[in-house]
């Protein structure tokens, strides 16, 4: 099968996603994850391998939109535990804190863990404000292999999919964006160098791999080494949080996908003085909040990504 | 007799002055940086050798005030909203610092 006979369809499943709500699940079929809304995933069949995405729960942010971010993310791991896709797992993009406090991370713990599923994460630029981060990585991380000490990336495999946590908030530099490091790139190559170009690869980090908005520091300065050791991968899934908004692009064998935040919206790019959270109607919050999930179908040639909001 | 950055939480929170013991009552400059919408403001300030220099968090979302240079000269802890920041400047020079959250966020101290 040729890929020009699969991409339209890749592309009609990922423009569907832009207005969905708030949870993102993938479904992984053939080796290229698609992304679907909640209620077409509903109507998908659970076969393949899933797993779900969330980010950006800002747990201990208590202000205007949201003065109850354990809700709304509580909200986003029952949503995942009831998907009839049965996800396997949860990815959570980072910004799991809002100030990277001992008691916001016990908070966000509890909660993720009440979906009895394993959650992998990497962290947010929230996640590590004290110690270079070493709270962060001492409780979401344990148990991981570090591809440096400290460095708070790595790599497992699971459901036929190669997945890479990578860090791109730590040492960021005056006027820069996010930042993988040299370290990071050349453990990233390292990683990648046995591989079958057929290895269907997800690769998911906090700040987006590719520049939506380099005005608001949108982007991932030296991103281009990395997406070129995984150019000859013939499908590659980066999975992004941070701009608390839906958004995606495909750019030759690569889906790029920024999942919703579950705690507040952010405006699109430049349709704001700033960033910062975005007000929303009384009763529309939950509309603008929500998770992923992607989906692997053995038989099919791409994954599927659905966004699903918390609420209407 | 330099004073150490100190960083004040909150509209309550208490002023704590670290004064070396010798240093006594000179009527101390003042000025300060607003951090308006991912912004300092002003951008570039120039004041008198010795001013001590308030940052104020105005946003909905945390800032930092970092010295730009590898290592930091100063650097605050993370100013939730409503959190100030205050370091005096005892040097002449150019001293740029940045948001170590949102780096695209930048500013200079100017000390004559
Ligand atoms: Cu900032």
């Amino acid at each position: 099968m040729s890929d020009t006979e699969h991409d339209p369809s890749r592309r009609h499943a990922l423009s569907c996603m832009l207005w969905a709500g708030s949870a993102v699940i993938w479904t992984v079929s053939g080796g290229i994850p698609r992304g679907r809304m909640l209620n077409q995933a509903e109507a998908a069949t659970a076969a393949g391998f899933n797993f779900a995405q969330i980010s950006d729960s800002h747990i201990g942010f208590a202000r205007d939109p949201n003065m109850d971010t354990p809700g709304t993310l509580q909200a986003a791991i029952d949503q995942v535990r009831a998907s009839p896709l049965r996800p396997a797992m949860i990815l959570h993009t980072g910004d799991v804190s809002h100030l990277s406090k001992p008691s916001e991370f016990d908070t966000a713990e509890k909660i993720n863990a009440s979906g009895g599923l394993d959650v992998h994460y990497v962290p947010g630029e929230h996640d590590v404000l004290v110690e270079e981060g070493r709270g962060f990585i001492e409780r979401f991380q344990k148990g991981v292999k570090q591809g440096a000490p400290g460095g708070a990336f790595y790599s497992f495999d699971q459901g036929g999919v190669h997945f890479v946590g990578l860090n791109n908030v730590g040492n960021l530099a005056a006027g820069g964006m996010g930042r993988l490091g040299e370290a990071q790139l050349v453990w990233l190559e390292k990683d990648l160098k046995g591989l079958a170009a057929s290895q269907p690869i997800v690769v998911f980090a906090h700040i987006p791999l590719w520049t939506v908005y380099a005005e608001w520091g949108w982007g991932t300065e030296d991103a281009v080494r990395a997406l070129t050791a995984l150019k000859r991968f013939g499908s590659v899934t980066v999975l992004n949080g941070h701009i608390h908004q839906v958004m995606q692009k495909v750019e030759g064998h690569v889906a790029f996908h920024t999942a919703r935040s579950t705690a507040f919206p952010q405006p699109a790019p430049g349709t704001a003085p700033s960033a910062g959270p975005m007000k929303v109607e009384p009763g529309r919050l939950r509309a603008m909040l929500g998770t992923a999930s992607v989906s692997m179908v053995p038989t099919g040639t791409t994954l599927a990504i659905i966004d699903t909001p918390l609420g209407a | 007799m330099r004073m150490r950055p100190v960083t004040r939480r909150g509209a309550a929170g208490l002023l704590v002055s670290l004064f070396a013991p010798a240093a006594f009552a000179v009527e101390e400059k003042t000025a300060m940086v607003s951090i308006d919408n991912f912004t300092f403001k002003p951008a570039r300030l120039t004041v008198d050798k010795g001013t001590r220099v308030n940052f104020v968090n105005h946003d909905d979302i945390p800032h930092l005030v970092v010295g730009s240079t590898s290592p930091p000269l100063f650097k605050s802890e993370v100013l939730d909203t409503h959190d100030s920041f205050a370091r005096v400047f005892d040097k002449s020079g150019s001293y740029p610092y940045f948001c170590s959250l949102h780096p695209h966020m930048q500013g200079v101290i100017v000390v004559k």
